[in-house]
């Protein structure tokens, strides 16, 4: 089977400037994109840099992104890849997003690590110490497996669009490593995890939420959904002194309230006080004069009912995990 | 340290704990290591009903009686200590109802006695050692390739030469001791289930520094490997119960081991399986391997990844269709010659994991020992590192030796020619699969040492395609082809010389075990012209040789 790619590339130590060069190779059916990459090294171009090593989606080496999509290239079959295609369009491949490139497909990790690193990324029992293994039942270990399926492959971190703006984040795969040791019954520090990851900067309170980490994730691990879990865990330790706890829980009260988001209230009660008020009315005049806040707030029709709902779900006592991830949108 | 997989993590970690100021130097990131395919589990006697001497026993029947017994009663003592101990450092090990360790079967193993995480647990306790590693503050040079052992005036290692892959640098890092742990030889073969990282690295530097080379001839085909890309599929899928079929629908291995059918050891059932697809009862060149009667829940819940890559890469859903399966090169049980402290007979030099032959394998591996080896022998050679680099004063060597492999890497760079590593690497590996593969006889290997010498030859032609210095990836291909052509040539010669049939080395020229002159071990000497045999005894402790039957 005959197959064009379009490889984004640079030599950064020759030329600033990144070009892209186009390949034809010859590949099995079954073939991957990683295949196709090989034959291309192996058989047209030795200075083509890419990193990988398994082929089979467990050692995380070659990251890149794939018609624009984060992806292994090892899990992602031609077929797959060309299918959205014209048939004389190539296949588009870039290194991984959010890193500095060292060269063609190959981008610096040290920043992914050191991330990884950041959330003390290794078991702390605090207990007295087991006569043998740990007794904790087969359903936690199931649990915490979820995420210790993560091979660190920075598929997620590629994808990120809150790491585009906000650099400090630690961004899904270190999150997803941090839930995995809240989630473990023989680790003793959840305290301590949550009160670092709900309060550092560029901590579990700066995802935006938009699902992209989810989607690319080749080993299925959803750092999305272990983010909102460490922030509902984090509120319910009462680590609350923060932006996004604060915004969690006004985006809350005026659901509860009117029915709909009272984005005013949300965004005045988000901040830590009046001298953060402050910083941010220059903002505020701004969003002002362009219409943007709302100086009156009407409760949708059938808003009691929406209290009624509220507070039946309060009164059974049950842990609303929808509306606390829900009130964490944004 | 050399590699930073299971072994090496384990042993830097024990250096450190023993005192020693560590480092590590890795070709890749310690997460990226090959540790992560090992997929079934990691075995030990912990159970109430089973004891360290079954666990031996089994070792040694399924080593062929090749592997020291001496090495083996270590293995089989330390397990339960050794998993115990990753369990509390945080792998997620699956449970039994009571929230104890839970085990299951596998191959050659008389009791439940292996350990796992679903079917990743090679990746599970990888990740947990590199948090483990993080704790420590051990510095790592990552992405560093391994270039040279350095020497001292005596012959002992006194360090290493490693270049940065990203940016070009060449460093010399002095050590007191220096312990190899760079994992399996199997992209020698083409295909292998190995990664493409697998390239014997300190295999091959330890040989040349002058420590023999161990029963190299001992490879492992898994019974169980997809055609199209020789992608492994676990032992674990026979260990929950799965059966290997023929083209007629028969259960094969019941004609050479009735009793543990397909849980026999693995180079019995690779034997089997070969010769079904060899007498034309075969599929499409391959066996099935069937676990559609264990159900959906099972499969999913206990060999998820491995129903994932048979999906992707033989399209064949395991909960409905058989996969067609075939014996590939997936372990090499011979290796840099150590004692049961990891120690070379090169002084400085240690070794441990898949690059070292101790020997707990012998001919044979059993499925689940390969992980263990790494974390018991791993932990035994830091121990003994720390203790001898603490007698040792630092030799002083000069900066020249760096200058020096940097003029050399340069001139490979440099050096014309019209030869591509590429294609002498992948006609390396086809050869020694046709040739060198589960079944052997003399001129067949005599001719894969006559083209091994040939590609030898036509290496030194060889031109490297990027002139740079940033992340020269054809640089490195073609150092780990010089590796790999030394390699092959000790498996060929190994195998020629073991006029026997034993363990992976079935030779049709003399299909019977030679206990009279073959309970022995081959040892290759690095010599310029190429490898000097010779043999040592085999340790037997407890358990003579007899007729091995499952």
């Amino acid at each position: 089977m005959e197959v064009k790619l379009s490889v984004q590339r640079s030599h950064p130590d020759r030329d600033p400037a990144t070009w892209w060069q186009d390949y034809t190779v010859d590949v099995p059916e079954h073939a991957t994109v990683l295949d196709a990459l090989l034959c291309v090294r192996d058989d047209q171009d030795e200075t083509l840099t890419l990193r990988s090593s398994c082929r089979s989606h467990i050692c995380g080496s070659c990251t890149m992104r794939i018609n624009g999509r984060s992806a292994l290239g090892c899990k992602t079959k031609l077929g797959v890849a060309r299918a959205r295609l014209r048939p004389e369009e190539p296949i588009r491949i870039q290194p991984a997003g959010n890193m500095a490139v060292i060269k063609d497909l190959a981008v610096n990790l040290e920043g992914f690590f050191d991330k990884v690193k950041a959330v003390t990324p290794y078991l702390q029992p605090t207990g007295p110490e087991p006569e043998r293994e740990y007794i904790v039942p087969n359903e936690a270990m199931l649990t915490v497996r979820e995420a210790m399926a993560c091979i660190l492959c920075g598929a997620c971190v590629s994808a990120c669009n809150s790491l585009e703006v906000e650099p400090r984040f630690l961004g899904p795969a270190a999150l997803a490593k941090a839930w995995r040791f809240t989630e473990d019954p023989r680790d003793g520090k959840d305290s301590e995890r949550l009160e670092f990851l709900s309060s550092v900067p560029g901590g579990i309170w700066d995802c935006t939420h938009c699902f992209a980490c989810v989607e690319v994730c080749p080993k299925d691990v959803k750092p999305m959904e272990r983010i909102l879990e460490l922030r509902r865990r984090s509120m319910e330790a009462g680590y609350t002194d923060n932006n996004g706890s604060r915004h969690s829980q006004a985006f809350l009260d005026t659901i509860s309230r009117s029915g709909q988001l009272d984005e005013t209230r949300v965004a005045v009660r988000s901040m830590r006080g009046p001298s953060e008020l402050l910083e941010w009315t220059p903002v505020g005049v701004k969003s002002f004069l362009r219409g943007k806040v709302p100086l009156r707030h009407k409760p949708i029709p059938g808003a009691l009912r929406i209290k009624a709902i509220f507070a039946a779900a309060e009164a059974h006592g049950r842990r609303d995990r929808a509306a606390a991830d829900h009130g964490a949108h944004g | 340290m050399v590699g930073a997989g299971l072994a090496g993590m384990r042993a830097a970690l024990a250096a450190q704990a023993a005192g020693a100021d560590v480092a590590i130097v890795t070709k890749v990131y310690p997460v990226r290591s090959h540790s992560n395919a090992a997929q079934g589990g990691i075995n030990a006697a912990l159970g109430p009903e089973d004891s360290w001497e079954s666990h031996a026993y089994d070792t040694v029947k399924g080593s062929d009686y090749l592997g020291d017994q001496d090495a083996i009663e270590i293995l089989a003592r330390e397990a339960p200590g050794a998993i115990v101990e990753l369990e509390r450092m945080g792998v997620v090990f699956n449970r039994d109802e009571h929230g104890r360790l839970g085990s299951r079967n596998f191959g050659g193993a008389s009791h439940a006695r292996t350990y796992f995480v679903g079917d990743f647990t090679g990746q599970a306790i990888l990740h947990v050692l590199y948090e483990q590693l993080v704790k420590s503050g051990i510095r790592t040079y990552n992405e560093h390739f391994c270039s040279q052992l350095l020497r001292d005036g005596n012959g002992a290692v006194s360090g290493v030469i490693a270049f940065d892959m990203r940016s070009g640098e060449v460093s010399q890092i002095g050590a007191r001791a220096v312990i190899l742990c760079t994992g399996g030889i199997g992209r020698v073969f083409e295909p292998s289930t190995n990664a493409l990282i697998c390239t014997g690295d300190g295999s091959a530097l330890a040989y040349r520094a002058g420590a023999p080379l161990m029963d190299m001839e001992m490879v492992q085909f898994h019974p169980t490997t997809l055609k199209s890309n020789g992608a492994l599929i676990s032992e674990s899928a026979r260990g929950e119960g799965g059966y290997l079929i023929n083209s007629e629908g028969e259960r094969f291995m019941q004609k050479t081991a009735p009793n543990a059918m397909e849980l026999a050891s693995r180079d019995v059932v690779s034997r089997a399986a070969q010769i079904e697809i060899n007498e034309g009862r075969g599929v499409d060149g391959c066996v099935l391997l069937d676990v559609r009667h264990l159900g959906a829940a099972r499969i999913l819940e206990r060999l998820p990844q491995i129903r994932e890559l048979a999906l992707e890469f033989a399209g064949a859903d395991m909960i409905t269709d058989p996969v067609p399966v075939l014996p590939g090169m997936h372990y090499q049980m011979g290796g840099i010659r150590t004692d049961v402290h990891g120690a070379t007979p090169v002084p400085g030099l240690y070794a441990a994991g898949e690059c070292a032959c101790v020997s707990v394998h012998g001919g044979n591996r059993l499925g689940a020992n390969s992980l263990l080896e790494t974390v018991v022998f791993g932990r035994r050679a830091g121990d003994a590192a720390a203790e001898s680099a603490r007698g040792r004063t630092a030799a002083a060597l000069p900066e020249s030796l760096r200058d020096d492999e940097e003029r050399r890497l340069r001139t490979l760079v440099d050096r014309p020619g019209t030869e591509r590593s590429a294609a002498l690497r992948l006609a390396m590996g086809t050869t020694m699969t046709r040739q060198v593969g589960v079944f052997r006889d003399e001129p067949t290997l005599r001719d894969a040492e006559r083209k091994l010498l040939d590609l030898r030859d036509r290496f030194a032609g060889v031109s490297i395609g990027d002139k740079g210095r940033l992340f020269n990836q054809a640089l490195v291909a073609a150092l780990e082809l010089d590796f790999m052509l030394d390699l092959a040539r000790t498996v060929v010669a190994g195998a020629i010389v073991r006029t026997e049939s034993r363990g992976a080395h079935t030779r049709v020229d003399y299909p019977k075990r030679n206990d009279a002159e073959w309970l022995k071990h081959t040892l290759c000497h690095h010599t310029p012209d190429g490898p000097a045999v010779s043999t040592a005894p085999v340790t037997i402790t407890k358990w003579e040789p007899t007729e091995r039957k499952y």
